[in-house]
C-alpha cells in the first residue's frame, strides 16, 4: 500500500432498506452475588432495554463512555452472552430462542473483531492455523483448498501469504489486528461486530486498519456494528450512529444529523468534549463540561439515566423515564425536552 | 497569555538515552534538544516508541538504570545540570521544583496510604510549612483541582476514587509545591472523553492562575491543539518538527506531521479520506544513520538514506528535520 487515500463511505442508508439485525427491548443484567450462600443482592444493568435496527450493508456506529454497555450490547447480539430479556432477530431468525446446532449453523454469518490484538490471538498457533481454524470448525475446506483460502484471506487484509507460518508475536499491533480481521471474514460472514478494533493502535496504524475495514465492506458487502469511544473515527466510518449511556441508547440518527444537529443533551455534551486538531477552532469553541462521573450501572438513578449530570435536568427527569421516540424519520431520542434543549454549538465543516 | 519576560526555564541539549535489552541495544532517544520558556505550554506529540516519555523521564533520571543509560546530553535547569547533579539535589527538584503527572493514576498513587497522607508527605518533604499548616494547604490544593468535599476526600484511599478524581489528586500533588515546570505524561489517555474535558479545563484554569510552565506529552494531536503554545513532534527517538501551535496544524513542515494530520479523522468534517501512512514505526535497534521516517515517507530521496537530517531552523520559530522543502517542493540542500 502506498500513501494513498481510500474514499470514505458516504452512502447514507435509507431507513427503509432491508433490516439485517433487529434488536427489541434488549436487556442484560449481571447478578451481584454476596455472602456465604452467594445470594443475589442486586444486578449490574449493563444493557437496560434498547431497541434499534441494523440495515444490510451499513455501518452502525455504537458510541459511549466506558461502562455504558456498548461492548455488552455487541456480545449479546452475537449470543456470546445470553440476553436477560428482549429479542435479537437476525433476518427472520429469533436468536435469543435459537440454540445448539441451529445457532451453530448461523455463527459463520456473524463474526467479531476484538479490541486487543494481543489477547485475541492464541500465541501458540501460527497465523495459518488461526485464520484456518474457522474453516476447519465449519468444514468449509481441506488440504490444498484450505491453504489457498488462507493465502487469499491474508492477501485480502494486506498481509503476505509467505508469513502464514509465523506466530502472532512476530507481528506488530496493526498487523495482528489484520490477522484478527482475516479470521473474522474467513467464513464469508454477512455481519461483523467490531468491538473497539482500533483502540489499541497508534494513530498512523488506526487509519490503515479503518481503510481496510472500509475496503472489505465494499468488496464483500459486509454489515458492521462498529463499537467505539472515538467519536471522530465513528463520524468517519459510520452511516448511522447510536449513543449509549448507562445501558440505554440516548440518541440514534444518521451520521450527519447526529454530528451537526444532536438533540439529546448528552450527545451535545459528548461532542463538545471531543477536541479537534485545529488550534483556531479550539481557541474559540464552546464547551459543556459535565460535572461528575458516570453513575454505577449497579445503582442507576431513577428516571432518565443522565439526570445526575444533565445541565438541563428538571424534576420530571428524575420521576419519569423518557420515552424512546422518533423526532423525525430515522432520528430517535430519549429525552423529554429534546426539541427545546440547545446547550452548545458543535463545529461543523 | 501575556509573557512579560521570556526566559528559558529548561534547556536540553543533545540528549541520548539507550536501553540494553536482551534483543540488543535500543536507541530510544537520539540527540534531542529543546528549550522551555517560563510559563510556556509545550506539547510533545508522538506515537508509542517515539521516545517522548523516555526523553522527559531521562531528564529527572526516572528511567531504570540499568538497563537504561543516558549516554550524553545536558539539561540546564536554573544553572544546574539535571543529568549530573547529585542524587540529593535531584530529589529536591523532583516533586518540588518540577512536578510530574503520569498516565495511570492508579499505579502512581500508593494504594495503602490515604490521599491526604500522600499530598501532605510531598508538602513535608518540599516545603517549610508546619504540621498545622499542611492539612489546610492539602485541602486547598484539592479544592483548586475541582474536587468537592475536600476534607472527606483527604481521608479516602485511591481505590475509593474514580479515574478522573485520581488524576485530579495527581495534579494536586504535582502542584503541591508550586513547581516551575509541570511534566504531564499522557494524563488524559486513560480517561473518558467527558472526564478528559474536565481535566483539560482544570489545567487551563490553573495555568492562568499559577503561570507554571507545562510539558504535556500525548499521542493525540487534537488534545494539544487547544492547549499548547508550541509543539514538538517526535519520531524514532528524535524531534522531527518544532513549531508554534497554529503553524504546525495549518502548515506542517515535516512529512510525518503532514501524514499524522491526514490520518486523523475529525469530528467536524464529513466524508474525509484518511491518509494511509504505509509501513510500521522503526524498531530503533540501530543508531539512525538515515532519516528514521524514510521507509514510510512519500517524499523520500537518496539524500534521506545517506544522511539523517538534523533539526534545521527554517525561520518563524519553526524547525524541521527534513531534507525536503514542502513549501517550495524542492530539496533543502544545495542551491
Amino acid at each position: 500500500m502506498a500513501a494513498e487515500t481510500v474514499p470514505a463511505s458516504e452512502t447514507a442508508i435509507a431507513p427503509n432498506g432491508d433490516v439485517l439485525v433487529s434488536v427489541r427491548d434488549l436487556k442484560k443484567h449481571f447478578p451481584i452475588m454476596k455472602g456465604v450462600f452467594r445470594r443475589q443482592v442486586g444486578s449490574v444493568r449493563a444493557v437496560d432495554g434498547i431497541s434499534f435496527d441494523i440495515y444490510k450493508g451499513e455501518t452502525l456506529g455504537l458510541v459511549g463512555e466506558s461502562g455504558s454497555g456498548k461492548s455488552t450490547t455487541g456480545r449479546v447480539i452475537l449470543q456470546l452472552e445470553l440476553a436477560t430479556q428482549g429479542q435479537v432477530k437476525f433476518e427472520d431468525v429469533e436468536l435469543t430462542e435459537t440454540t445448539g446446532d441451529r445457532l451453530r449453523s448461523l455463527r459463520p454469518r456473524m463474526q467479531m473483531i476484538f479490541q486487543d490484538p494481543h489477547a485475541s490471538l492464541n500465541p501458540r498457533m501460527t497465523v495459518s492455523r488461526i485464520v484456518g481454524e474457522p474453516l476447519t470448525e465449519h468444514n468449509r475446506s481441506k488440504g490444498e483448498d484450505r491453504r489457498k483460502r488462507i493465502d487469499e484471506l491474508l492477501s485480502l487484509v494486506g498481509l503476505e501469504p509467505k508469513h502464514a507460518n509465523r506466530y502472532p508475536h512476530e507481528f506488530s499491533g496493526g498487523q495482528r489486528q489484520r490477522i484478527g480481521i482475516a479470521r473474522a471474514i474467513a467464513l464469508n460472514p454477512d455481519f461483523i461486530v467490531a468491538d473497539e478494533p482500533i483502540a489499541a493502535l497508534d494513530v498512523s496504524i488506526q487509519a490503515q486498519v479503518v481503510n481496510l475495514l472500509e475496503d472489505l465492506q465494499e468488496v464483500l458487502g459486509l454489515t458492521y456494528l462498529f463499537i467505539s469511544h472515538d467519536l471522530s473515527m465513528v463520524r468517519h466510518i459510520a452511516d448511522r450512529v447510536a449513543v449509549m449511556y448507562l445501558g440505554k441508547i440516548m440518541e440514534l440518527a444518521d451520521v450527519d444529523t447526529l454530528y451537526t444537529n444532536p438533540q439529546h443533551p448528552y450527545t451535545q455534551a459528548l461532542l463538545s468534549a471531543v477536541p479537534v486538531p485545529d488550534p483556531v477552532i479550539e481557541s474559540t469553541r464552546e464547551r459543556v463540561i459535565l460535572e461528575g462521573d458516570i453513575p454505577s450501572p449497579a445503582n442507576p438513578p431513577p428516571g432518565c439515566p443522565f439526570n445526575t449530570r444533565c445541565p438541563a435536568a428538571v424534576e420530571r427527569c428524575v420521576t419519569e423515564v423518557p420515552e424512546w421516540r422518533e423526532l423525525e424519520p430515522g432520528h430517535w431520542v430519549a429525552c423529554h425536552f429534546a426539541e427545546n434543549i440547545h446547550l452548545v454549538s458543535i463545529p461543523t465543516g | 497569555m501575556t509573557q512579560t519576560q521570556v526566559q528559558t526555564v529548561l534547556e536540553v541539549k543533545d540528549l541520548r538515552t539507550q536501553f540494553d535489552t536482551q534483543d540488543g541495544m535500543v536507541h530510544a532517544v537520539n540527540g534531542v534538544s529543546f528549550e522551555l520558556k517560563t510559563g510556556e505550554f509545550l506539547g510533545v506529540v508522538g506515537e508509542s516508541g517515539s521516545g517522548k516519555s523516555v526523553t522527559m523521564m531521562s531528564l529527572l533520571r526516572l528511567i531504570p538504570m540499568p538497563p537504561g543509560e543516558i549516554v550524553s546530553g545536558e539539561a540546564d535547569f536554573g544553572g544546574a545540570d539535571l543529568l549530573t547533579i547529585d542524587d540529593e539535589a535531584l530529589r529536591d527538584i523532583r516533586g518540588g521544583r518540577i512536578g510530574f503527572i503520569f498516565q495511570d493514576p492508579m499505579t502512581s498513587l500508593n494504594p495503602v496510604l490515604t490521599v491526604g497522607y500522600q499530598i501532605i508527605e510531598s508538602l513535608r518533604l518540599h516545603t517549610d510549612l508546619t504540621d498545622a499548616e499542611r492539612r489546610p494547604r492539602a485541602r486547598e490544593l484539592l479544592h483548586l483541582v475541582g474536587i468537592p468535599d475536600a476534607e472527606a476526600r483527604l481521608k479516602n484511599y485511591p481505590h475509593e476514587l474514580s479515574g478522573g478524581m485520581r488524576q485530579r489528586v495527581m495534579i494536586a500533588m504535582a502542584l503541591a509545591c508550586d513547581p516551575e515546570i509541570l511534566i504531564a505524561d499522557e494524563p488524559t489517555t486513560a480517561l473518558d472523553v467527558t472526564i478528559q474535558a474536565q481535566i483539560i479545563q482544570i489545567v487551563r484554569d490553573l495555568r492562568e492562575k499559577l503561570g507554571t510552565a507545562v510539558i504535556w506529552i500525548t499521542h493525540d494531536l487534537a488534545v494539544v491543539a487547544g492547549l499548547a503554545d508550541r509543539v514538538l513532534v517526535m519520531y524514532g527517538g528524535q524531534i522531527v518538527e518544532e513549531a508554534p501551535v497554529n503553524g504546525l496544524y495549518a502548515n506542517p513542515q515535516h512529512p510525518y506531521t503532514e501524514g499524522l494530520l491526514g490520518a486523523l479523522p475529525r469530528l467536524d468534517q464529513k466524508g474525509q479520506d484518511l491518509v494511509n501512512i504505509k509501513g510500521q514505526p522503526p524498531n530503533l535497534y540501530a543508531y539512525p544513520t538515515s532519516c528514521p521516517f524514510s521507509p514510510r515517507c512519500p517524499y523520500v530521496m537518496d539524500k534521506c538514506l545517506a544522511e539523517n537530517p538534523p533539526l534545521l531552523d527554517i525561520g518563524n520559530g519553526r524547525k524541521t528535520a527534513c531534507w525536503w522543502d514542502m513549501d517550495n517542493n524542492r530539496p533543502r540542500y544545495g542551491s
